[in-house]
Parts: C-alpha cells; structure tokens; sequence
C-alpha cells in the first residue's frame, strides 16, 4: 500500500480532522449536483417510473430507464432538493420504506428485461421517523441488501455526495462502487458519532476523521473499487465536467462487468463483499 | 408528670443507613418492569428462565445463557472462536477502542459480541448464533459479521438451519464504514442460504436496533420476538430529536411490530424451545 502521498496519515489530528470534515462539507455542499442533475447530463431519453406498488411514490428516491451512450439501463438514485419547497418534498433525500421497495422493484424489472443498474447515492441517511418505523424501514433495507447481492444483471454503484450509513447502502450493493472524490461514506452521520460517543455534537469534525469516511480512506479500506475525479475544487463549481468524468466511469465499469455473465458476476459480488472487515484469526 | 417518662435522652447510636438494612444483594433481585416491581429469590428468577413470575418480564439474557437454554441438554460445541477484533481505524473517541475491546474482554469473557454453538434442538442438528449484549452493546463490528457469515457457510455445507440471536444497538461505530459493510456481507450470505432451500429462524430480543434490525435479523424465513423487546431501524431518541414530539406509548416493542406486520409471532421464552422445534419440524426433516 502506498501512503507516502497520503497527507492524512501522518499529520497532527487537528489537521486530520479539519481536512475530513471539509470533505464532508463539500459532499453536503448547497451547490453539488444531485441525481437529477447528472442523468440530465448523462443520460438520454430519461422516463421515471414511480411507486412502489404498495403504498406510496417516495419522492426521495427517483427510478427509471434511460438511455446510456446507446444502452438501455435502469437508474436509481436518492434526490435531494435545491429550495426550501424542493427539499421538504424529498424530504432532504432522505427515503422511506416505499423509497426503498420502489428501488428494489425496479431493478427486479431490470433483471427481467436484463437491463443493467446504475445506482447514484446521496443521502444523509434513511428516514428515522414513526410512519418509516410503522412501514418496517429496517425490513425494507434488509431486504434490498439480500436481493441485491442476487440480481442476476450488473450493479454500477457510484456515491455522489453523503453516503449515509443503511440509507445508503439499501441501493449500494453492486459489482463496481465507486465514491466522487469528495463524496463521503460512513455508518454514522459524524453528528451523530459525536453525540453519542463525545456526548457532544461539536465534536463532529473529529468524528468525521476518525472514522475515516473519505474517498481515499475508503479505498485503502477495501470498501470501494474506484475513487471518481471531480473537478478542479469540487464538482459544484463545474456541473458539467463532474457529469462528464463520472460518465467516463460509468462506461470503463460497465463495460468490465458485462464480460462476465451472470453466475460469475454474482460470484465476484459475493467475494468482493465477503473480504470486507478486519478481524484476527487467534491459534 | 409524664406516666412514660424518657430515662435518657438520647436513644444512644444509631445505626448508619448502611447497616440499617438486611444485605440482600445476589439473593434477590427487583423486576426491572416498574409496574411490577416484585423482589424476585434469584434462584427463581433463573428456574423461570430470566422471566419475572409475577408479571413476565423478560429479563436480558447474556449469550451463553441463551445458548444453553436454547440448545437440548444445555449442551453445544463453539465454533470460531479464535476470531478476535482488531483496531483497524486506530479508532479513539474518550477512549481508545483497543481499551474498549479489552474492557469489553474481561467483563464478558468473550473475544467479541457473538457466540456461535453447534448442537441439538429438538434432536435436530443446528447452528445457532447469539449475540452478547454486555460487550459493548452488542454492536456489530467485522467480527459479529465475520462469524456470522462463517456460521452461514457452515449451515449451507452441512446443510443445517441456522437460528440467530440478535440483541444489538446496531453497527459498532469505532469500525466505521467496515461496520457498515458487514451488513451487506451477512445479507449476501443470508441470499445464498435461501437459495439452497434451508431454514434461517431470526429471533429478535430486546433490543435490537440500527444495522442489525436492518440486515439479518429481518431476514429469517420466520422472523420471532420475545415479549416487550424494543426492536426498530431508529433509536426512540434520534425519532424523538428528528421529529420533536413524544413517542406512542409501546411504539417499536414487539407487540407493536406484530401487529404492523413486521414479525411473524412474539413467543414468551418460557415456550420458545417447543416453537422453534415447531418450526424446525415444519421445515423438513433432519439431513
């Protein structure tokens, strides 16, 4: 492993924190671009599909099928909202339970057809309230993480923005994930790893640091297969060029993983998940 | 003149509060249910399984308790349990994880939070994995999901049904996002299982929320509950933050899941052995 351009190993904590933290800022930045944003720019002939067949459209998560530089696929992607109005009806992208099944239903759709999936994560997490609990949002998560590891089509995962914790992961599991470079990914958002382990939210900068929730720190972690270049300062300042480096990363993945067929793809998604973790094996 | 008539004035020492009282401590012990409150004999308490007689109240049980009511006989062999935690973020909130890890150690006398026996039940070989609350609340780091997932690939050789039980905060936070991970790794495993057609029986105590909930244990082809267990995807005090207003009295308990279609049924622990041996018997015969 090559660490002797890692600036984040070695420097003082302070340093570490601020400069994990910033991450995290720019992953939440007003100005980023959402799911919307890039299928404009990625994508042609974007049709949504909505609703998840049982209770409800769940405006926090957008599905539908496109066109990828002359290829059918499926997209699914949580949606953040830029005004007030926007954001209160995606509820700040965060999903409910009936966000998740829509998600799940259409990518069962696409292994129907034998469509690929492309995922776009941006969340802060999924939804903690009492209709989500109500409607199982623990048992929607679960069983998208189950269905997922066995969808018979490619899965191209990229974090885009926050990839927060379950919320996250419940579209998150595929063949190739990739992260933006400041996209973060963690279990817990750093407030919440503040508050309950300093007592103290403010705590969150040094949260963030170390729980190692960066790009890079991902990577060298085992948990992503590629880190997406944004822009010069960040993809907010350039929309376009952020849309057009993660098309060129979406066309490389896809392209890998459709050489396989289904059985070996599926096999390679298990073992890729299955290394994840550090443990000591004791005589 | 008074007929009784205080000869001293003082009534000499009292006693200090201390010594006031009979020392009962490890003798009895006071149902935790404040609408019972009964002073339980412990010997009691542990013939009826950690439940109150007086008002059912489940008690916590550790792991090894649970594996032993569980198993016939009280008798099961451990599997791996030479997989221990390691500090791979260098994590150090008020305190370093590593002295988390041995804090946790020397209380509980487990390497980490899961236990995983192979024995009996109802004479049917069987895998089961309980989780132990008591070490660092029974959070799920990669070692949790390292042994949960050998236990699985385990069950799909021998071709065993597995039972896991899960009683957990959810994700241990000082592993990070390898925490996070270990969810779609036992879910992945959980796919294959199914795939082959064997039984997985998730049973849910109290409490189990976060990743857990949100993984495995609402996975199992039956999903069971013990009586009052606080089980959801959220903590009742992130809900109460998020939204700003009181919880629903019995919101997230067992009863509460029952019946919004969550969980298959709420078994007392008192009749739980005779309903997995049910359900193992419902689901095929022993290979």
């Amino acid at each position: 492993m090559n660490t002797s351009n890692d600036v984040t190993q070695n420097a003082p904590q302070n340093l570490v924190a601020s400069e994990s933290f910033q991450r995290v800022q720019l992953a939440r930045h007003e100005r980023r671009p959402y799911a919307l944003d890039y299928i404009q720019r990625i994508f042609t002939d974007f049709y949504e599909i909505h609703g998840d067949r049982s209770f409800k459209d769940d405006p926090a998560i957008v599905a539908g099928f496109a066109n990828f530089q002359g290829q059918p696929v499926v997209v699914i992607a949580h949606q953040k909202g830029r005004d007030v109005k926007e954001r209160q009806a995606r509820n700040f992208g965060m999903p409910k339970p009936e966000g998740y099944r829509k998600a799940i239903r259409v990518m069962q759709i696409a292994e129907k057809f034998n469509r690929p999936v492309i995922t776009l994560v941006d969340t802060p997490g999924a939804y903690p309230g009492i209709d989500a609990e109500e409607r199982g949002q623990a048992e929607a998560i679960a069983y998208n993480l189950r269905e997922m590891a066995r969808l018979k089509v490619p899965i191209i995962v990229t974090i885009t923005g926050e990839g927060g914790s379950g919320g996250a992961l419940a579209i998150g599991v595929g063949d190739v994930v990739a992260m933006l470079e400041n996209s973060v990914y963690s279990v817990i958002t750093p407030e919440g790893c503040a508050a309950i382990l300093w007592k103290d939210a403010a705590m969150a900068p040094q949260a963030a640091a170390n729980m190692k929730m960066t790009a890079p720190d991902l990577l060298r972690l085992g948990i992503i297969d590629r880190i997406v270049p944004e822009p010069a300062g960040g993809a907010q300042d350039d929309w376009d060029t952020a849309a057009t480096l993660l098309a060129e990363h979406l066309s490389e993945a896809l392209r890998q993983v459709q050489q396989m067929d289904w059985a070996a793809r599926i096999e390679a998604r298990y073992r890729k998940f299955r290394l994840m973790g550090a443990v000591d094996i004791t005589a | 003149m008074a007929w009784f008539k205080r000869q001293t004035d003082k009534l000499g020492e009292v006693a200090p509060p201390e010594e006031r009282t009979v020392k009962t401590e490890g003798i009895f012990v006071k149902c935790e249910n404040d609408n019972c409150g009964a002073t339980i004999y412990r010997k009691d308490l542990k013939s009826n399984l950690s439940v109150c007689p007086t008002c059912g109240h489940h008690f916590r049980l550790s792991a090894r308790d649970r594996l032993q009511m569980l198993f016939d006989d009280g008798q099961y062999t451990e599997r791996d349990a030479n997989i221990a935690p390691t500090n791979p973020l260098n994590f150090v909130d008020q305190a370093p994880y590593s002295d988390r890890l041995r804090k946790s150690q020397k209380q509980t006398g487990m390497l980490d939070a899961l236990l995983t026996g192979e024995g009996r039940l109802g004479g049917r070989p069987v895998v089961i994995c309980a989780m132990e609350f008591g070490f660092m609340g029974g959070s799920m780091g990669s070692v949790v999901g390292e042994k949960i997932t050998l236990a699985i690939e385990y069950c799909l050789a021998k071709r065993y049904p597995l039972i896991v039980v899960s009683c957990s905060g959810g994700a241990r936070m000082q592993e990070g996002a390898l925490s996070l991970m270990q969810m779609a790794k036992i879910s992945a495993a959980l796919a294959r299982l199914d795939d082959a057609g064997l039984p997985y029986v998730s049973l849910l105590t109290n409490p189990t929320t976060g990743g857990v909930t949100a993984s495995f244990a609402m996975l199992g082809d039956f999903n069971i509950a013990e009586p009052g267990a606080l089980i959801g995807f959220a903590g009742p005090r992130v809900i109460e933050q998020t939204i700003r207003q009181k919880l629903p009295k019995g919101f997230q308990r067992s009863e509460f899941l029952l019946e919004h279609g969550m969980l298959d049924a709420v078994v007392d622990r008192r009749e739980l052995r005779d309903f997995l041996c049910k359900l193992l018997i419902f689901t095929g015969p022993a290979q």
